[in-house]
């Protein structure tokens, strides 16, 4: 007998004003993920969205390879690739208005890409000449943020503020299944669902955080279910079906852009490539594994349909690839150029204005590069800071 | 205080009221000021310091958050990127830290790692130190980490006068500053005028509170109180004592300090803080590399000890204090020491073991 068996027994009830806020059933996410391709539905697909996607997505494979190609020459430090993800990272930023705002993690520079970034400018943090290549206000583009799920409560706090000010200005941030285990993932969303804000979670599940799966991640039945527990809705779509992602992650911005609030949409997707170049993937999962996933490649999923509705020929297809081509090639070429670097930079936008100890050191470093300078007959290294 | 309310016949307010009228004031004069925290909208906060502000200002200026501080400067970041100007309080010193990683890895880089597209006009207030009987994790002082960060200015009134001013000028920086309200001066009274606050230097200026020849007392925050009763307490024994408020921990008013300390050739650096790897540290650092042939003894350090802060009913053993303060002056090699090999004035104890002094 337990001790609420016991007859008499205190029995804890709520106060009667107690109720859930909530009713729940409608914010649970679909037992499958949400598909287009392959259903009934893919034939009322509009025709120029197909070729849409399908020429981000050959150019978004293509900027991958390119940029894993730069990695391996030396000419990036790191690259964490998005290949087999381009679906989610072309349908974020489609999903977009101009005036909204992205939220990338370091594995999104396709996203920023896609949303009209110069992909040099985008690389710039993968390069290493500086942190942030682009200014954020030129295509609402967050700098790529590289600690986990931290960029996600300033996609909140960015979309509060502009509803604040009237502006129905949406932030959608992205972030992949490992960054939902971090406390920032939590409290942003949180935060997003007390404050109804306008921001739309993209959670990019692609299996595994580096090197450990999603069972070791989370006992949920899915990440879209965490969604309930904020009291907002959770959306589940294969995250390899582009035009499932977009209609998915538009159907969330505009939810979000009519005062509705927030979504958390989880996208099942897989990172064909290793986490990063510095990554052996053969260590923690098997061949069979990644050609399974390789079957359900996102960019040959829209190919395949362009195809089967005779959207395209081969001339088309073809002068799609021509395309992307001519994109890796000024890559490429703009990539394999030396970044011009100023030392005394590294002084400047630490404040406003430099304080005594930071000019004292400035001072340090420039009497080094000018005796360096000397050295070398080069007279390199008097370059000067911008703010002082 | 007493002689000066009655010369002017003005109520005499507390460094909480400051604070209030300082964010009131700022608020008034700036539409994207917003407040925003845990418990500071209906309740006024737990120090009172937002006491009416969500009431005159309304619920979006003056915001209760979700308990959650990493998620309350996490936002205040995206706020302050689309031009908002957010003032955070932290509840207690030891509840900050949640936030470090966003404040950390963001507020103190975002101007740095955008080349200055996305400067973070925040200011973050922390009540800080002990003294106020509070129990485990609410008396820490962690100046020291904030100080280590780049990027962040780390600024603390000890004045009722400066509560407002620094604030004030700490809102209106376009940089981030953590600003650290000393909790057992927030009901400590002066004679201010606040609808005619007086003028304060901006963010990075140290103030000499009282003038002296013998040594150079370098405080801050809680400690300046401590510092000042040291120097009237000394004057008995001879000593003339020159305390420097510093105010502001970064940027360090270095020139006020070396000059100071130039003068008086004797220098002890009083804080709260833990010692080791202490703001005291750098300071006693700074002025041995810049007034090393100015000094007549090496710089001493009186912190509280490398201890995690102790319960409240032993915390006064901690807690910097008078007595401890005027055994560091006592130890600051004086004439009488190297002449008599005596004992220094005003010093039963003369020499302690272990330190310098004595006999040179």
């Amino acid at each position: 007998m337990t001790v609420l068996e016991q007859p008499g027994a205190y029995r804890p009830t709520p106060p009667p004003a107690w109720q859930p806020r909530t009713d729940p059933m409608p914010l649970l996410p679909d037992a499958e993920p949400y598909r287009l391709l392959g259903t009934p539905a893919a034939d009322t697909l509009d025709p120029e969205l197909l070729r849409l996607l399908h020429g981000h997505l050959v150019r978004g494979r293509r900027y991958n390879t390119q940029a894993t190609a730069l990695t391996r020459q030396g000419r990036l430090a790191v690259y964490p690739s998005s290949t087999g993800q381009e679906a989610c990272e072309v349908a974020a930023a489609l999903a977009l208005e101009d005036r909204d705002w992205l939220f990338p993690s370091y594995r999104d520079t396709l996203a920023a890409v896609t949303r009209g970034l110069d992909p040099v400018q985008a690389l710039t943090l993968l390069r290493g000449d500086w942190h942030t290549g682009y200014d954020p206000h030129e295509h609402r583009v967050a700098p790529l943020a590289t600690p986990l799920a931290t960029q996600l409560p300033h996609a909140v706090g960015l979309a509060h503020a502009a509803r604040l000010k009237g502006d129905d200005v949406v932030a959608l941030a992205m972030v992949g299944d490992g960054g939902t285990s971090e406390g920032d993932f939590h409290e942003a969303l949180n935060f997003a669902a007390v404050w109804r804000a306008p921001v739309v979670f993209l959670v990019q599940n692609n299996g595994f955080a580096i090197s450990v799966p999603l069972s070791k991640q989370t006992a949920a039945p899915s990440l879209a279910h965490k969604a309930v527990g904020y009291g907002m809705p959770g959306r589940l779509v294969d995250g390899n079906d582009a035009p499932a992602v977009l209609d998915v992650l538009t159907e969330a911005v505009r939810r979000a852009r009519s005062g509705g609030g927030p979504t958390l949409v989880e996208a099942v997707t897989y990172r064909l490539d290793a986490h990063t170049n510095a990554d052996d993937a053969t260590r923690y999962r098997s061949d069979a594994e990644v050609a399974a996933w390789r079957a359900h490649d996102p960019v040959e999923l829209v190919e395949r349909e362009l195809v089967r509705r005779d959207l395209a020929d081969g001339d088309g297809l073809a002068a799609v690839r021509e395309t992307a081509e001519r994109m890796a090639a000024d890559l490429r070429e703009r990539m394999n150029e030396d970044p011009e670097l100023d030392p005394m930079e590294l002084f400047d936008h630490v404040y406003a204005r430099r304080t005594a100890r930071l000019r004292e050191q400035a001072e340090l470093l420039r009497a080094e590069l000018a005796a360096a300078g000397a050295a070398d007959g080069s007279g390199r290294g008097t370059g000067e800071g911008t703010d002082r | 205080m007493t002689t000066a309310v009655a010369a002017t016949g003005r109520k005499p307010a507390t460094m909480s009221q400051a604070l209030n009228r300082a964010l009131r004031d700022a608020m008034a004069d700036d539409p994207a000021v917003h407040v925003l925290g845990e418990d500071v909208g209906t309740l006024g906060g737990v120090f009172r310091i937002t006491d009416g502000l969500a009431k005159e200002f309304g619920e979006d200026r003056c915001t209760d958050t979700p308990l959650a501080e990493a998620g309350i400067l996490g936002t205040a970041v995206g706020m302050a990127m689309y031009g908002l100007r957010p003032v955070v309080e932290m509840q207690f010193d030891a509840f900050a830290y949640p936030a470090l990683e966003q404040l950390i890895s963001h507020v103190s880089r975002m101007r740095n790692r955008t080349r200055g597209a996305l400067p973070m006009p925040i200011t973050v207030r922390i009540p800080y130190g002990g003294g106020i009987g509070g129990v485990e994790h609410h008396s820490d002082s962690s100046e020291a980490l904030y100080m280590a960060t780049p990027g962040l200015h780390v600024v603390t009134p000890a004045t009722v006068a400066d509560a407002y001013g620094l604030l004030r000028a700490s809102i209106a920086s376009d940089d981030p500053v953590i600003f650290l309200e000393p909790k057992r001066l927030y009901w400590a009274k002066a004679d201010w005028e606040p609808d005619r606050p007086e003028e304060v230097p901006g963010v990075g200026t140290a103030v000499v509170r009282r003038r002296g020849t013998s040594a150079t007392l370098i405080t801050y925050g809680p400690s300046l109180p401590v510092c000042l009763e040291a120097a009237e307490a000394a004057t008995a024994e001879g000593w003339d004592l020159e305390v420097v408020d510093l105010r502001s921990l970064v940027p360090l008013d270095e020139e006020t300090v070396c000059a100071s300390v130039r003068r008086t050739g004797r220098a002890v650096v009083v804080h709260e803080a833990t010692g080791f790897g202490g703001p005291g540290g750098e300071l006693a650092a700074r002025i041995t590399e810049r007034c090393f042939h100015h000094l007549e003894a090496p710089v001493l350090r009186v912190t509280g000890f490398d201890i995690p802060y102790p319960p409240p009913m032993l915390e006064k053993h901690h807690l910097p204090g008078v007595d401890r303060v005027l055994d560091a002056v006592a130890r600051l090699q004086w004439e009488a020491d190297w002449t008599s090999s005596g004992t220094a004035p005003g010093s039963a104890a003369g020499t302690v073991p272990g330190t310098p002094g004595g006999v040179r």
